[in-house]
């Protein structure tokens, strides 16, 4: 097991310039944007001295490249700079951030999963049965459905009409913050679903057509039992990889949702910086973003290595 | 004579077809498997074989069913039985060990593991003990370091190390039927002999009886005490396995005789059995080994032949089995 781990120091080292990559990339974005954050800040009656004033004090008067040099230093020692709208270093407003953002796809992912599972199972064992072709009609379904309409479908049905859930908001105990973070973690497992339900539909019907299950069988084991400890594992092995593509895409729409639904998560920070023309808490989060989804590669990579004994990604191509 | 450990009557296997005849596969087949017996299953490919084990453990592929007959395994009929009690027989009364053990064993379950579930399950005994006996199994069926060996991977293993794992696996419950379906074809010449020396000392010291399924005649002699021939779905002849192979009754078994290589006689020419087997979907009427058959007459092709006694436990379904092989051994 742990010989076969042997590519993580590799695969880390080949994610350094993949993230310095990014830091030009976060740093160069936040200055193409339209807009001037001393204007943003003072607001539009704002009179060019003092426009000018701020812009000194910021440092955005300097040449571009001085202020890249300057943003990366400081980024060696954990300084990611100062929000200009909060005034509060960017690294304090995005470690609060962090965990917010991070329980809402922890979650997501987990409903996720708890959806998919039974509904692949059940359009697997019976593949061309109508309960086969319902499940994949609401895979097509469910992928045509924009996230944001979704979410305030949601809304209006659940936290609106029936009440069972907040409108938004993160509550404010440790306890309060599951079920605040219910509606908008299940608005993304939802879109998250086809993409997984169909990945294990077709693994499990491939799964099931194997001899092993035959063995299995041979053995005396049967329904749940079989599905456990013979299909399950196995059928998880493609979708794990499928899943660590989706939540990059996943990233992307939990900015918005946390918006629908005032989570003050990173999307939330974020989306407010880019309003503010707050150009470090763009890059700041804009960086933990683009670290995030490095680390989710690294991550799946790790996972399908430990769930499949066959897979060896630091031995040599021997083809 | 006492109650057959297993007794197949009449058993057809075949495809369902919505508004047309269904696709029959295996017809009408009829033998018994008595206690200790080691009853053999020969035919070319395609002739059925597998299906008829597969029948017997439960495990036909999907779209293909037991279309009619009775498979009694101590008395209790299977067909028809729910799921869960089927299930219930296999491991501690019928166990099965497939052909190819790469695809047989479950690629993502260290061995030791995917042997000790039986016992887990039907043993009571605890994940340490069942990794015990386990371990053992894998000791009785010659597998040297079998401690560390449960610890591998199916693909870590050699292609006869994994078959003896299959077999350990099939042996751990102790059952009383063991369906073998080609358990040495996917393997080297060398690697079959260890193997099946493997598979038949444990059978005798378990006292398990024995289906075998091969297309492999010397496999045949070596293992078995009883056989039946399969061709086209059908069996054309059976009995004691020295009376059928000095004394063959039909031509089919005859054939497949001439053009086995013999290791007694290794100077004699192979004879090769013409043609092929009838396609299932447009069998010939009457004997299906009539196209390939060089004693083929009218009457061979208006019904199937029945099964007759040519001697005391040794039947073939030839109508001309008598004058073709009395007149060639006067
Ligand atoms: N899954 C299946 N669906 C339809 N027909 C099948 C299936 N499996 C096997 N058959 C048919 O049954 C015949 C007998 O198969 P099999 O029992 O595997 O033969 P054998 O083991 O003697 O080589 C094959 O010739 C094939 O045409
Ligand atoms: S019944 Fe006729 S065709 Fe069939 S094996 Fe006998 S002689 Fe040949
Ligand atoms: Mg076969």
């Amino acid at each position: 097991m742990l010989h076969r781990l042997r590519f993580l120091p590799g695969r880390l080292i080949q994610s350094i310039p993949v993230v310095f990559g990014v830091t030009l990339i976060v740093f160069f974005m936040a200055r193409l944007l339209p807009g001037n954050p001393a204007l943003a800040i003072l607001g539009q009656r704002a009179t060019a001295a003092a426009v000018a004033a701020l812009d000194k004090q910021l440092g955005l008067d300097t040449p571009i490249w001085e202020q890249y040099f300057l943003f990366m230093g400081r980024l060696f020692q954990g300084n990611l700079g100062t929000s200009l709208t909060y005034q509060l270093p960017v690294t304090q407003l995005v470690a609060q951030a962090i965990p917010v953002s991070l329980s809402l796809l922890g979650m997501a992912l987990l409903l996720s999963l708890v959806i998919s599972i039974p509904f692949a199972a059940l359009a697997a064992f019976k593949p061309g049965s109508g309960r086969d072709l319902a499940v994949r009609g609401f895979t097509l379904l469910g992928q045509g459905m924009p996230q944001f309409w979704l979410a305030i479908m949601l809304i209006l049905l659940l936290a609106v009409g029936a009440h069972a859930f907040p409108v938004g908001g993160y509550g404010t105990s440790a306890l309060d913050h599951p079920y605040y973070l219910f509606l908008p973690a299940l608005t993304l497992a939802i879109t998250m679903c086809p993409t997984v339900i169909r990945s294990l539909r077709s693994s499990i019907i491939g799964v099931l057509g194997s001899e092993y299950i035959g063995t299995a069988k041979s053995k005396g084991s049967y329904g749940a039992a079989l599905f456990r400890g013979h299909v399950l594992r196995n059928a998880a092995i493609p979708t794990v990889s499928i899943i660590g593509v989706n939540l990059g895409f996943l990233v992307g729409g939990s900015l918005v949702i946390e918006k629908v639904f005032a989570l003050p998560g990173l999307g939330s920070l974020m989306i407010n910086a880019i309003f503010a023309r707050d150009f470090p808490t763009i890059q700041g989060v804009t960086l933990f973003v683009a670290l995030f989804v490095v680390a989710v590669g690294i991550l799946t990579d790790v996972v399908y290595t430990m769930l499949d004994p066959r897979v060896n990604l630091g031995a040599k191509d021997q083809s | 004579m006492t109650q057959p450990l297993l007794s197949v009557t009449s058993l057809t296997i075949g495809v369902r077809r919505p508004k047309r005849a269904d696709t029959i596969i295996v017809d009408d087949l009829s033998f018994d498997i008595q206690r200790g017996e080691r009853f053999g299953i020969v035919g070319e490919s395609g002739s059925g074989k597998s299906l008829t084990l597969r029948a017997i453990a439960d495990l036909l592929p999907a779209g293909v069913e037991v279309l009619s007959g009775s498979i009694r395994y101590d008395g209790v009929e299977l067909i028809g039985m729910e799921t869960p009690a089927r299930r219930r027989l296999m491991g501690p009364e019928i166990a099965m060990i497939f052909q190819e053990p790469m695809t047989a064993l479950n690629p993502v379950i260290r061995v030791g593991e995917q042997i000790a579930e039986g016992p887990r399950r039907y043993l009571g005994l605890s994940k340490k003990d069942a990794m015990k006996l386990a371990i053992e199994m894998m000791a009785k069926t010659g597998i040297p370091d079998p401690a560390r060996r449960a610890r591998a991977y199916p693909h870590e293993l050699s292609g006869g190390l994994r078959q003896r794992i299959m077999i350990a696996m099939a042996l751990s419950c102790g059952p009383k039927l063991l369906l073998c379906d080609e358990p040495t074809t996917a393997l080297d010449v060398t690697v079959q002999h260890q193997v099946l020396r493997v598979l038949e000392e444990l059978c005798a010291d378990s006292g398990a009886s024995l289906a075998f399924v091969t297309h492999d005649l010397a496999v045949v002699n070596q293992t078995c005490s009883d056989l039946a021939v399969m061709y086209s779905g059908h069996i054309v002849e059976s009995g004691r396995v020295k009376d059928v192979f000095s004394d063959p009754r039909h031509p089919y078994t005859k054939g497949l005789l001439d053009s086995a290589p013999d290791f007694d006689q290794p100077e004699r020419e192979l004879v090769p059995i013409p043609g092929f087997p009838p396609n299932l979907a447009a069998r010939p009427d009457g004997c299906p080994f009539a196209p390939r058959c060089a004693f083929a007459v009218d009457a061979c092709r208006v019904a199937m032949p029945p099964s007759v006694l040519v001697a005391p436990g040794h039947e073939a379904a030839c109508i001309q089995s008598r004058s073709i092989f009395e007149e060639v051994a006067a």
